[in-house]
């Protein structure tokens, strides 16, 4: 019992628990765990021949933490900042450390308007996005999108109603303010 | 939450194996054709955190932050770089990060190693189990599943796993051997673990959940719908409060950036070790590919999808609203 000193009877044996469990009891030396000791005597990683990495070819004023001393080696080029998102994401990597409340929700800031941004061009080239075909929601009639829900002690049943209004409530806002600043102009014009 | 700034157009996929197509001219250990499996993790293999074995910690590839290493396909915030899921993918040091699929192995089998199989094992390592030591793992998706079986390989005495999928629950019986538990159907999870420790506590508790978590309904909406928190923290704060008094916490779910509301206070007066990283997956691999060859860990045998990359999006909603008892989906590259 937790109030005296014994160890309460919680487990099997060691012997039960090796006959019953695939490979039970194999890295209960911690010195057969990869990871210890957490830190080890350093070393290069296996395959590594250089001291420091060369440096990848800076394309673009690559945004980068204030806490680097520099820029890394290696980075990725996924996606170079561009347009008013572009704007705000450099602000964040520019002024804020990553201490800084600001730089984390100006990215996402950013990420939001990179959305808009993105949805936008899309649909000038003549190729709009397509709710249907790109949110995945087809496969709620596919793959049993209602059995695998009801009866079935799910806890994110409750909460799953919120999914749709956050993904499209957005967009209806929207919507409807570029009706009504519509209106006004037109009531303007005339 | 990590993936607070994808960037449109940012191709996701940290899990995956492949064909080399090309390499570059530094590449003195690889060659075209070769069939390879790639950490998750992008790292230098030299700089001073990675000569120190914390690979997921690489200083030398993550320009965007100090605070987490490069992941594929992850996120901006860790690095933009692109990730395996599409016809190619660029491997920074291949050198060091990449491995041989031994001829033993499936690929399958290799996928899931280059993640969740190493994050699960990491997981159960970061617990510090000692012999006859009850493991509780919040979460039964893949990484709470190797948790979970892993924890035996360290000599844990019981295992016990916690979710509100049925589904996966029988799974963490029938693969992981563990004694399982749906906090959909009970008031209060850290009271029911409790009774089942005798009042004293689990002497380690693995999140494997992160950061959306459910559970708590305000913590949910506020920090996986509204993004106002790094994460939800319900799973972390079901940890710290379920670990016995001078108990360890390992986290392997994953947050975000942004502050949490954590009960950090109740870690503090219970004298806990907090013990959490990104994994540094390829340090695992040795003794991991030993289990695998030897039966003790059978990664494949918690696949229950395969999706064409054509269609990815509708693999991803099935993934994401735990739709037709879905555990672990690969996406398959038939172009390929």
């Amino acid at each position: 019992m937790p109030y005296t000193a014994a160890k309460p009877d919680l487990v099997p044996s060691s012997e039960e628990l090796r006959a019953r469990i695939p490979g039970w009891g194999v890295d209960l030396d911690p010195a057969d765990r990869p990871s210890v000791p957490r830190m080890r005597d350093p070393e290069p990683a296996p395959g590594a021949h250089w001291t420091l990495p060369e440096q990848q070819e800076e394309r673009w004023p690559r945004e980068r933490s204030i806490e680097h001393m520099r820029l890394t080696p290696a980075f990725g080029t996924s996606c170079p900042p561009k347009g008013l998102s572009g704007v705000i994401r450099k602000a964040a990597y520019a002024r804020y450390s990553e201490a800084r409340a600001a730089h984390w929700l100006l990215l996402m800031l950013g990420d939001r308007v990179d959305m808009v941004e993105s949805a936008v061009t899309s649909a000038l080239r003549g190729r709009p996005d397509n709710p249907i075909t790109e949110t995945g929601i087809l496969s709620e009639p596919r793959r049993h999108g209602i059995s695998s829900r009801f009866g079935r002690n799910r806890a994110d049943v409750k909460h799953q109603w919120l999914d749709p209004v956050i993904v499209a409530g957005p967009w209806v806002l929207a919507g409807w303010g570029a009706v009504r600043a519509a209106r006004r102009l037109r009531r303007g014009a005339a | 939450m990590l993936r607070l700034d994808h960037g449109i157009g940012h191709t996701f996929g940290h899990e995956f194996v492949g064909v080399v197509h090309e390499v570059g001219p530094s590449v003195q250990h690889l060659k075209v054709g070769d069939k390879v499996m790639v950490p998750s993790n992008i790292f230098c293999g030299t700089c001073y955190f990675c000569a120190r074995g914390l690979y997921s910690n690489s200083h030398n590839v993550n320009p965007n932050a100090t605070a987490v290493g490069s992941i594929y396909g992850y996120s901006h915030t860790t690095g933009g770089y692109d990730g395996g899921q599409a016809e190619f993918v660029r491997v920074p040091f291949a050198d060091v990060g990449p491995s041989l699929i031994p001829d033993w192995m499936s690929e399958d089998d290799a996928a899931l190693l280059t993640d969740a199989v190493a994050t699960g094992y990491f997981g159960a390592q970061l617990g510090d189990i000692v012999e006859g030591d009850v493991v509780v793992v919040l979460g039964a998706g893949p990484v709470g599943l190797f948790a979970a079986k892993s924890a035996w390989l360290m000599g844990a005495g019981r295992v016990i796993v916690i979710d509100h999928l049925d589904y996966r629950l029988a799974k963490a019986r029938d693969f992981a051997h563990a004694e399982t538990y749906n906090f959909a159907e009970h008031d209060d999870i850290v009271v029911l673990l409790k009774r089942l420790t005798e009042g004293l506590g689990a002497d380690a508790v693995i999140d494997a959940v992160g950061a959306e978590a459910d559970g708590n309904l305000l913590q949910h909406v506020t920090s996986a719908k509204l993004k106002m928190q790094g994460g939800s923290p319900v799973a972390l704060n079901w940890a710290i409060d379920a670990a016995r008094k001078g108990g360890t916490v390992s986290v392997v779910g994953a947050y975000g950036p942004l502050f949490s509301a954590v009960k950090f206070g109740d870690a503090l007066n219970k004298g806990l070790t907090l013990r959490m990283n990104q994994c540094p997956v390829k340090r695992q691999w040795p003794r991991l590919f030993e289990h695998v060859r030897n039966g003790y860990l059978n990664p494949s045998e918690i696949i229950t999808h395969r999706i064409p990359l054509e269609h990815i999006a509708e693999g991803y909603h099935m993934f994401s609203a735990k739709l037709d008892d879905c555990i672990k989906p690969i996406i398959v590259n038939d172009a390929a």
